[in-house]
């Protein structure tokens, strides 16, 4: 049963990648390149660990719906109020997005480790509450284990983003902002507003995908130094998923497939040592570049980034 | 719908009706440059109204106060009768007035219809196939030929055309206003336009063309409204009009300039092009069979509706863009040789003497880099000439200092960004650059487009002292008294054609406008009389 062990925890990691990219693909469908991704699910996973260290400190004394109800709130919030800190200075001031990006992700990596820091310092209780995440009627021989409520929450998320992005008004407006905001100022849509809320819906949604790697997948007080990789991954899901959430459930699962195969390769007789097997985690990367190079020679328009992606809108730029 | 019985009918439905539009004493100026002063215009209920002018004489700019984009200074707007505010699209929309700009507003990865629904929003639920359905049945109302699925990025640009059309119908628009449509098009397609104008015409829409083309005028419109520097000339019938009675309502009377002028002397050969021909990236054509000499010690102008071909020949002779056929030949002026120009490289030319200044279409984009300041920009045709890995900077900034002084550049210092000047600074920055460098042939595209009188003639006297020096100057302009009175002689090219090369000092106003406009391939007889 060694396989279907592996391809369900393949399935659970991937679920991190998938929230992470989902909402960078918000995020880009409005024409915005947030490179802060991997800060953005640093702290928002912060915020979720703190608020169960918090709760869980004494048994965890208050009802486990609410558990994970407060810590799925502070998670969306840490990561939303990145996100608008993202959009004040990229879509209000107009700054330079991969800077600002790559700022959020060194602030948000540095903030939450200084979080992690004081959490330990305090005593790590937040990692009692992995089993609330789980289905309660899950026991030890079912397959659902190893994936908890989280998972089927990414998964529904990945699938109502992508008819609301291919089926709705608003993501007709919104795909349409991030093509070309000049066209879509003219037909009388709120471009920075559509930029603001994309933005900080796409944080709060990639927040998520830390809290789950952390406090479900890894279920351990180290995970939290691993996060940020996590988020660079997830950066590499959009573009391997062409910008589409629902190839992005199945991306994730090729990248957490990839991901874990190193760890499993024993499991399966195959001796590997511990060089290799971190050399075939950087896997995702690899097939991310195929499938880059492959959309490059085909050259198809709808398998390309939002055409305004990385431009700031300057209304009198025209 | 030159049928006279359905004409008739068409009068008494529509004479107790106010107008469709119409605007009274609208003015709008941008801070010293007055765009528009107090136009009245009329608009009747089912009837195509062009509005003829020259480049710059407004007739984008009063549409554009219609459709909102643009807020007039003074002046009232009323839509049927009634006093209206318009002062946003969204608004024009209010009142049923939907325009169709030059430059499409379109998503390319979307299809014809999402292009259409987008921004649209009347409560109903959201569903493409509705909004499929819809476009379709006004697609074939009018016959458009195009199917709502299809994505814009795989149109042609008449099609593009077609979506706009489409979207400002779906808005329920009941007046069009459409900005130089057929600028874009091949005859074929100008002749399909036509027919959905006429068609819509006949569904009661009324409809302004903006153009500056004289037999598309004649062969479209019920009247004509002139417009000249901003000012309404006259509102007349299309059928008591002609060609040369529109150009002369549209060039005026002449105007005195007193520019200097030398008699050209020493003049010899410099540039010979021959049967140049070549097309855009569209396919269509930009260059036909163009033929002519330019001396030097002489001003050759270039009079010609804007995008005629003008930018496409002085890229030819500068080696930027590749014609299909044809021949450059280059004359030097010190030994005689003839250079084939086309067989070289941009930079090749460049050292040959051959200089390109100003397109001002892009003034920053094709001779300077904007945030870099004015020592920099010089240095930017020189450094390669240096003999060391590490730059000179001296010798530039002796001559960016040159330039500062002696054009008036008027700039905090040196090293302010040449983007944070004023356009006529930067204009004097590149002129002074390019004749630094002691040209043999000098091109200048609309060097004073934008500038005040006295830069203008500062950017006058340049030319003419390059011009005392030898040098052959090719002076793009869109101003005719200028060309007038700045050149020796003018080439008049129109749609990519020579028609006419002609001695300034004899020519006047009335021979040049005609030239610019007129059309080797008149419309058929049958054109004006349309499918009735």
């Amino acid at each position: 049963m060694i396989v279907f062990e592996f391809l369900l925890n393949a399935l659970a990691i991937g679920i991190t990648f998938l929230y992470g990219s989902m909402g960078e693909t918000i995020t880009e469908k409005a024409g915005h390149l947030n490179l802060g991704i991997p800060g953005i699910m640093s702290v928002g996973s912060a915020c979720g660990c703190a608020v169960l260290n918090v709760l869980c400190r004494d048994g965890c004394p208050v009802h486990p719906v609410l558990i994970v109800i407060l810590a799925l709130l502070a998670t969306l919030a840490g990561g939303a109020l990145m996100g608008l800190l993202y959009s004040f200075l990229a879509v209000s001031l107009r700054s330079n997005q991969n800077v600002t990006g790559l700022a959020m992700t060194i602030f948000g990596v540095g903030l939450a480790k200084f979080i992690f820091a004081k959490l330990e310092v305090d005593g790590v209780f937040y990692t009692r509450s992995t089993k609330y995440f789980r289905f309660p009627f899950a026991n030890t021989t079912s397959s659902l284990q190893y994936i908890g409520i989280l998972v089927f929450l990414g998964i529904a998320l990945a699938i109502v983003s992508s008819v609301v992005l291919s089926r709705t008004r608003v993501g007709l407006h919104l795909r349409a902002v991030g093509e070309s905001p000049a066209t879509a100022d003219a037909a009388g849509i709120n471009v920075t507003k559509y930029k603001y809320i994309a933005t900080i819906i796409g944080s709060a949604i990639a927040a998520l995908g830390g809290l789950f790697y952390i406090v479900d997948f890894q279920g351990s007080q180290e995970a939290y130094l691993t996060v940020e990789a996590m988020g660079w991954l997830s950066v590499a899901l959009v573009i391997f998923s062409t910008w589409r959430p629902y190839v992005s459930i199945f991306g994730s699962f090729v990248f957490g497939v990839l991901y874990i195969l190193g760890s499993y390769l024993p499991s399966f007789g195959l001796k590997v040592d511990m060089a290799t097997s971190n050399l075939i985690k950087t896997l995702p990367y690899v097939v991310t570049i195929i499938v880059l190079i492959i959309t490059s020679i085909r050259n198809r328009p709808e398998n390309q980034p939002p055409a305004s992606l990385g431009v700031s809108y300057f209304r009198e730029d025209r | 719908m030159t049928d006279p019985a359905e004409k008739t009918r068409d009068l008494t439905e529509n004479a107790n009706r106010p107008y469709a539009l119409e605007l009274k004493g609208v003015s709008k100026a941008f801070g010293s440059i007055q765009a528009n002063y107090k136009v009245d215009l009329q608009l009747k209920h089912g009837e195509i109204l062009a509005l003829l002018g020259e480049n710059g004489s407004g007739k984008t700019t009063l549409m554009n106060m219609v459709a909102g984009i643009y807020f007039p200074d003074e002046g009232q707007i009323f839509v049927d009768g009634e006093e209206v505010v318009i002062g946003s699209p969204r608004d024009a929309y209010k009142y049923k007035i939907g325009m169709i700009h030059q430059h499409f507003k379109l998503v390319d990865l979307f299809s014809a219809a999402e292009n259409v629904v987008l921004g649209v929003n009347d409560g109903s639920r959201y569903s493409i196939k509705e909004v499929n359905e819809r476009v379709r049945q006004i697609a074939d109302r009018y016959g458009f030929n195009i199917n709502p699925k299809d994505k814009i990025h795989e149109m042609s640009v008449s099609q593009k055309q077609t979506v706009e059309i489409l979207k400002v119908l779906y808005r329920g628009a009941e007046i069009l206003i459409l900005d130089e449509p057929t600028a874009v098009l091949t005859p074929q397609e100008t002749e399909v336009l036509f027919s959905v104008l006429r068609q819509m015409k006949a569904d009661g829409k009324s409809i302004v063309i903006i153009t500056h083309k004289l037999h598309e005028v004649l062969a479209i419109s019920d009247r004509v409204a002139v417009l000249r520097k901003g000012e309404h000339i006259a509102t007349v019938n299309t059928a008591e009009s002609t060609e040369s009675s529109l150009t002369e309502m549209m060039v005026g009377k002449k105007v005195s300039l007193n520019i200097d002028r030398t008699e050209p002397h020493d003049t010899a050969e410099r540039l010979v092009v021959k049967g140049l021909s070549g097309h855009n990236p569209e396919g269509l054509k930009v260059l036909d069979d163009v033929s002519f000499t330019a001396f030097g010690g002489e001003i050759l102008g270039i009079a010609g509706i804007a995008g005629s071909g003008q930018r496409e020949l002085l890229e030819a002779v500068a080696g930027i863009y590749s014609p299909d056929e044809g021949e450059i030949t280059y004359i030097e002026p010190k030994n005689g040789d003839r250079v084939n120009l086309r067989k070289k490289t941009p930079l090749q030319i460049r050292e040959l003497g051959v200089r390109l200044s100003f397109v001002p279409e892009d003034r920053l984009g094709m001779g300077l880099v904007g945030s870099m300041d004015i020592t920099d920009n010089v240095m930017l045709r020189s450094y390669r000439s240096g003999r060391t890995i590490l730059l000179n900077r001296n010798d530039p900034k002796k001559l960016a200092e040159d330039i500062v002084r002696d054009l008036e550049v008027a700039t905090p210092n040196l090293r302010t960004p040449v983007r944070r000047l004023s356009g006529g600074n930067v204009q004097k920055v590149l002129v002074g650059r390019e004749i630094a460098s002691a040209p043999s042939v000098l091109m200048a595209a609309y060097p004073v487009r934008g500038l005040d009188i006295n830069s203008s003639y500062a950017i006058y006297n340049l030319l003419n002292d390059q011009k005392e020096r030898g040098v052959a100057v090719i002076f793009v302009g869109e101003d005719l008294d200028v060309l007038i009175e700045l050149c020796d002689r003018i080439l008049v090219i129109n749609s990519g054609r020579v028609t006419g090369i002609v001695d300034a000092r004899t020519t006047d106003k009335e021979t040049v406008g005609f030239l610019m406009t007129k059309s080797d391939d008149r419309p058929k007889s049958d054109e004006r009389g349309g499918n009735s």
